[in-house]
């Protein structure tokens, strides 16, 4: 350890690269200045306004209805697609696809929704953003699956098979239990991306239903009110605890 | 007698490989049977095909019911044939302890609590775990794991227990006691055992009969003892034991070599060109070589403890000729040495296509 004890400091500098923006708008929420930048003494005054205004409340609520249900959606269908692919085709590129949503950027994949949603005259409203969201919402959730998949002995199934059970009884008591804490990872994974998701959800919302980070960002474009840094450092808050919590269910269960 | 499993003509094809190849085999009630074969062979098809997880192309498999009539497996799907196979990484379920795992099967049936509760303590004193029936997979060791899965598919009563590598997980000290084991278990609890396994002295040591397998096709179906003595083609006496195959040929019924005739017991059903399998321990080596069978000059000496090898170089023949004996080496390197062998322990193959199973 000590042979590498100057590499603390190139670590250190790394990490506050990374996280003195993060830290700077947390302590920043807790200013009693009207004006964002200049500190004039310690209030939670800000997370109060918050609460008040009408305008976050319902982008807040939008965004929940999107996130929670594209969470549900897109992890049933993200995990019936991962056990397709690693237990019935194994086909690498089947499998290259599916990911695809995941990782083709955010303004393709947003232009091509608005595009298909317009072609097929469907409405823009918070129910074409949440079948946005479960396009790439599924792919995450697949990934998540399949990575697990791999790791657990599909002589498991074979085995209930052969014990007798059917393939349904063999699905709820042997493969859901062993990648369950993947589908619990994916959900949170879905439900965090969700909650932020900006690019996606700006072209494909209607405009009477706006979800959070257009509301943020309709009131940035005015100047950035303490208020807005509250807002973030709670949507902070939120996805850390969620990515923890997933990175610990994950890990918790890697050992068996 | 009856048998109880009749594998009859089972081909399977893959893609570009002959899995199965006309495979058929009976089984009887009570025996302890291994598939044997290098990897590849086609015995872990064969045994798949049995607890029904692949889907032979061809061909018949059927089982001996309660009743006494047959009946065909293979338009059963797996949890209906009354047959259990133990998996080769014994597919322990990770989420269970090991009394759940025991009762999953029984659970499955719908007993009672009582005779699941019953049946699973009975189990567990058979395989010696009473102690462990709290303990998780990922507790346990090797040989542990092992007489789980064991429990958990003989708990079930299947009329035929598949056993996939069943000792290939453990240590070479473990796999030995386990062994002794399987074969004291079999004989408890009365089931019919079919293993599969790579590893010959496995199959010779446990079972009463075994089907040495290469390229999808059964080479022959014996005891150990005649598979060792009485192999049917090149093929197995090789894949069995060690020893020397000198070629020659087979005219009328005698074979010959480097224009000598050998002893041999068995060259009548061969014709044309053949080899002569002699065991190790078949061949003596002498120092007076007048009425010596054939002649060569030691080449490699080894001392295993209890008994010896000794490899010697007989001119015109590519392979050395192999011969064990009892105590220390008695020949010293580059002696020249006279080699003598029973007619009755030398046995003629045909080379190219198998002979006759010999008698």
């Amino acid at each position: 350890m000590s042979k590498v004890g100057w590499l603390r400091l190139p670590l250190a500098v790394t990490y506050a690269f990374l996280y003195i923006p993060i830290v700077v708008l947390v302590i920043m929420s807790f200013n009693a200045s009207k004006t964002p930048f200049v500190w004039t003494g310690f209030s939670t005054k800000w997370y109060g306004e918050l609460l008040n205004n009408e305008l976050i409340r319902e982008g807040f609520i939008n965004t929940m209805i999107v996130a929670v249900s594209a969470t549900i959606l897109a992890t049933a269908l993200g995990t019936m697609l991962a056990i397709g692919i690693a237990r019935y085709f194994r086909s690498a590129i089947v499998e290259a696809y599916s990911l695809a949503p995941a990782i083709i950027p955010d303004l393709a994949l947003a232009i091509g929704l608005l595009a298909l949603f317009s072609l097929i005259g469907v409405s823009l409203s918070l129910v074409s953003v949440l079948l946005s969201h479960v396009v790439f919402g599924m792919a995450f959730v697949a990934a998540v699956v399949i990575a697990r998949l791999g790791q657990t002995d599909s002589s498991l199934e074979e085995a209930s098979r052969d014990l007798g059970a059917s393939a349904v009884s063999t699905f709820f008591r042997i493969t859901l239990p062993s990648i369950a804490p993947a589908i619990i990872a994916g959900a949170l994974l879905v439900f965090t991306l969700s909650l932020d998701e900006f690019v996606v959800a700006y072209f494909t919302d209607g405009p009477t239903t706006p979800t959070l980070p257009i509301v943020i960002y309709s009131m940035v474009r005015f100047g950035v009110t303490p208020e807005i840094n509250a807002l973030a450092a709670l949507l902070l808050l939120v996805s850390f605890t969620i990515v923890l919590s997933a990175q610990r269910i994950t890990r918790l269960t890697d050992s068996v | 007698m009856t048998p109880l499993l009749s594998i009859e003509h089972v081909s399977k094809a893959y893609d570009t490989t002959q899995a199965l190849d006309d495979v058929s085999i009976e089984i009887q009630p009570n025996e302890f049977f291994a598939l044997l074969g290098p990897s590849g062979c086609g015995k872990t098809t064969l045994l798949r095909s049995i607890a029904g997880f692949e889907d032979p192309d061809s061909g018949a498999i059927s089982i001996l019911g309660d009743d006494g009539t047959s009946m065909s497996l293979l338009s059963l799907p797996p949890n209906k044939r009354p047959v259990n196979l133990m998996f080769q990484s014994y597919a322990l379920f990770p989420h269970m302890n090991v009394r759940k795992n025991i009762a999953y099967g029984l659970e499955r049936e719908g007993l009672s609590r009582s005779e699941v509760d019953a049946r699973v303590a009975e189990v567990l004193e058979t395989v010696s775990l009473v102690d462990k029936a709290k303990a998780r997979p990922a507790q346990l060791s090797g040989g542990q794991r092992q007489r789980v899965a064991l429990a958990r598919a003989i708990v079930k009563r299947p009329r035929l227990l598949l056993l996939d590598e069943p000792l290939s997980a453990l240590d070479r000290k473990v796999r030995v006691e386990m062994q002794l084991e399987l074969k004291r278990l079999q004989h408890e609890v009365g089931i019919t055992f079919v293993v599969v396994t790579h590893d010959q002295e496995e199959a010779m040591s446990m079972a009463d009969r075994i089907a040495v397998m290469h390229d999808g096709r059964v080479q022959q179906i014996a005891d150990p003892v005649t598979l060792y003595s009485r192999p049917a083609n090149v093929f197995v006496a090789d894949f069995i034991g060690s020893g020397t195959l000198l070629p020659g040929e087979v005219s009328g019924d005698t074979f010959s070599a480097l224009e000598r005739r050998l002893p041999c017991n068995n060259a009548s059903g061969v014709h044309g060109p053949a080899v002569l399998m002699l065991r190790p321990e078949s061949v003596r080596v002498t120092p007076d070589d007048s009425d010596a069978c054939l002649r060569g000059a030691v080449i490699e000496t080894h001392f295993y403890g209890g008994s010896s090898i000794t490899a010697i170089r007989v001119d015109g023949v590519e392979q050395p000729v192999v011969a064990r004996s009892a105590g220390a080496p008695r020949y010293s390197m580059g002696e020249e040495v006279g080699l003598l062998w029973d007619a009755d322990e030398a046995v003629v193959l045909a080379v190219g296509g198998s002979s006759e199973t010999p008698p």
